[in-house]
């Protein structure tokens, strides 16, 4: 080396110095106002050193568990968490920022966590999963969402076969076996739990439109369904080929559904039977429920504590969240693609369907730019006792058309874009003591909450516990 | 009068909404006093030329695809046929591709086209994704917009001298090159663009009640106007998303 010249060496910032530096930009976030400081932090962490991220997940004792799922992250790992809470000080994405960024701030905000709890963006899994090197993984669903971002669900299906294989031998995998390309995945990996429903009194005899798929995974014949619950998950076989559900490990068999209001059912496990009654409503929940309760069992829960974690739920981050304004309620069901919406729509009509809707639909990258998946929503059973239909968000005019070619008169429809005033007209129909049901999209969501939230009807997001 | 449309694998290709076209199609037909009728037509369905005015082809994922182009394909001499004695058709996305001579996947398989229209489709590696706007002239001297959304990994070539449906204002199109999108050969349609693309494009689907009414009557039919305002205002914001925001290399 000559004289003068200096080696350049860059030097890596400690870990604790990054951790430091990326939590104060959290703060940061919520001063101006740019929102709950749930994904900056992490961003800054991972343009830092995208290696911080395996290294702050492998300072946790107890390791981490993944949860994804096209449908049912937010509440699966919310169940989950509810089920841990009580001995476990968990790291965890509650308010659904489920990329490797979101993941990461919920690392750098929980100081003193002993395991991870992490839902995470379908695409977003193989690279989370390699990162995190999980010791336990639930995968629910996939159905067709956002295909403008994700492309094909095969591709997606393909992926996500690629991190069941590569996960670490000892990390257990818990896949949904009523859904095809899911359950499929448990063949390769013995030792994995298989969940899925009993219950054939609450199957629909034909499949959904939303359903997708529907091809034998191994031949393409077209399975026979014994029993579809929910768009294309069920107990089916192909008669063809032979492939068929794998046999359940966990399952939930006389399901009582109760409207709107709850849903119970017998959870049944390799330890032992319990009567489960959740505050929430729908088949969909039970699915979850289930999801949680095997992922609980692989982290070491007890029959008993998985019961009374799921009792002791409530609700989940805009999903089935009732919030009080003044004298009367805003009930908040997401909507985010065909498969979800219809869960939404059949657990309405079961509470019985509602006179006045406010429905939003936003187009942002977070609801997906293609608003095509409205057309495969089943809204149509609403249309019965339905007077008037706000129809919100920058895609408005759309969803309007939604309704109007499905029937509903378009004097009983309102456009209006503007969150704050369909909020305002919808609020203004009502009469005191009633509820409002809202059906928004995900950005339209976080509008919806934010105005409630700056009206001083709930607190923002990321001042709610877990 | 009673419109009878053939529903090209319904169960297979529907992946973008299609089921909001049929349903433009129906209410529309119906608000004049018409009557549509849609029969499936699956695998192993029998095509009878003249039997139905108009033909319709959704969208499918690759798998939904090659499961069945061959059969699709080995309905195209009687669609043809069909077509020919003066029957519409609309293909969209998947369907679109189906309707050409074949389609050549990334590994360089090809599935075989029904040959409706004069086109073929490679698959490329980067997807076309987003808002889409055009310019038709369907009729000359009306020159009218279409707005929808495009997701394709399929490059589309026309024939020389082939028709495009129309000039891509903004977004991708055929093959993000030509500015050409779509295709057009006398009655029969085949696009990108879903959305789905008729209830925000209502004079096109006008336009196809009236091929089929004139396939099932004989002379062209003048449909009375309806109001459009809704479908005008989803019309207009698609087209300033397609302008702001809308696919290029």
């Amino acid at each position: 080396m000559s004289r003068g010249s200096v080696p350049v060496v860059r030097l890596p910032l400690p870990l604790s110095a990054e951790i430091l530096l990326a939590r104060g930009t959290a703060g940061l976030s919520r001063v101006l106002g740019t929102g709950g400081g749930t994904t900056v932090p992490g961003k800054l962490l991972w343009k830092l050193d995208p290696g911080a991220v395996d290294r702050l997940a492998a300072r946790l004792p107890h390791g981490s568990a993944l949860v994804s799922a096209t449908n049912g992250k937010t509440t699966t790992a919310a169940m989950v968490a509810r089920i841990l809470g009580p001995s476990r000080r968990l790291a965890h994405n509650h308010s659904g920022a489920n990329l490797v960024s979101g993941v990461a701030s919920a690392l750098l905000a929980a100081r003193d966590a002993d395991l991870g709890l992490f839902e995470v963006d379908e695409a977003a899994l193989p690279e989370v999963a390699r990162r995190l090197r999980p010791r336990a993984l639930s995968l629910g669903n996939l159905f067709r969402d956002q295909l403008d971002r994700y492309g094909e669900l095969e591709l997606l299906a393909e992926r996500w076969r690629e991190t069941a294989r590569e996960l670490p031998p000892e990390a257990t995998l818990v896949v949904n076996g009523d859904d095809p390309q899911v359950g499929d995945l448990a063949r390769e990996r013995p030792g994995s739990t298989v969940f899925g429903l009993d219950d054939p009194r609450h199957a629909s005899t034909e499949l959904q439109h939303a359903a997708d798929s529907k091809w034998c995974v191994r031949c393409g014949t077209p399975y026979a369904y014994s029993a579809a619950y929910i768009g294309h998950l069920g107990d089916y076989r192909c008669e063809a080929c032979g492939h068929r559900r794998p046999p359940l490990d966990v399952l939930a068999r006389a399901i009582e559904l109760n409207g709107l209001e709850s849903v119970s059912f017998e959870l049944v496990t390799p330890e032992g039977t319990r009567r489960v009654d959740l505050a929430v409503p729908g088949l969909y929940n039970v699915y979850n429920a289930l999801a949680a309760a095997s992922l609980a069992r692989a982290l070491g829960s007890s029959v008993d504590s998985i019961q009374a974690g799921l009792q002791g739920f409530s609700a989940a981050f805009g999903r089935f969240e009732r919030i009080a304004i003044g004298d009367r309620s805003l009930l908040v069901l997401l909507i985010k693609n065909p498969a979800g919406a219809n869960e939404v729509v059949r657990t309405l009509v079961a509470g019985g369907a509602p006179r006045l809707l406010l429905v939003a639909l936003n187009d942002e990258i977070a609801d997906g730019r293609d608003v095509s998946w409205i057309w495969d929503v089943d809204f149509e059973p609403l249309l019965e006792g339905l007077d008037r239909l706000i129809a919100g968000g920058e895609r408005a005019a759309e969803l309007a058309l939604r309704f109007k070619y499905a029937g509903l008169p378009a004097d009983a429809i309102e456009v209006i874009p503007s969150l704050e005033e369909g909020l305002d007209r919808a609020l203004a129909l009502m009469s005191p003591g009633s509820e409002l049901v809202a059906l928004p999209t995900y950005t339209a969501m976080l509008g919806l909450r934010d105005l409630v939230g700056r009206r001083g009807f709930v607190k923002p997001y990321w001042e709610e516990a877990a | 009068m009673k419109i009878v449309v053939g529903h090209l694998f319904p169960d297979y290709l529907n992946i973008y909404a299609d089921r909001g076209n049929m349903a433009v199609l129906d209410r529309r037909a119906a608000w004049r006093g018409h009557e549509l009728e849609v029969r499936p037509l699956g695998p192993g369905a029998e095509i009878r030329p003249g039997e139905h005015d108009l033909y319709y082809v959704g969208g499918g994922q690759d798998r939904e695809q090659e499961l069945i182009a061959p059969a699709l394909a080995a309905m195209g001499d009687a669609l043809r046929e069909a077509v020919a004695g003066g029957a519409a058709a609309l293909a969209v996305c998947g369907g679109y591709q189906l309707l050409g001579r074949f389609y050549r996947d990334q590994s360089g398989d090809e599935l075989p086209g029904a040959r409706l229209l004069p086109l073929h489709t490679v698959a490329g590696k980067q997807r076309m994704i987003g808002d889409v706007l055009l310019e038709c002239e369907l009729e000359p001297g009306k020159k009218r917009t279409l707005a929808g959304f495009e997701n394709h990994a399929g490059r589309t070539h026309l024939d020389d001298g082939a028709e495009p449906l129309g000039r891509v204002l903004a977004g991708f199109g055929n093959d993000g090159a030509s500015g050409h999108e779509g295709c057009r050969a006398g009655r029969v349609i085949g696009t990108y663009l879903h959305g789905p693309l008729l209830p925000r494009n209502p004079w096109l689907a006008d336009w196809l009640l009236s091929q089929a009414l004139a396939h099932r009557t004989g002379e062209l039919p003048k449909l009375e106007p309806l109001p459009d305002e809704l479908e005008a205002e989803a019309h207009a914001v698609s087209a300033a998303r397609a302008r702001s925001r809308g696919g290029r290399y």
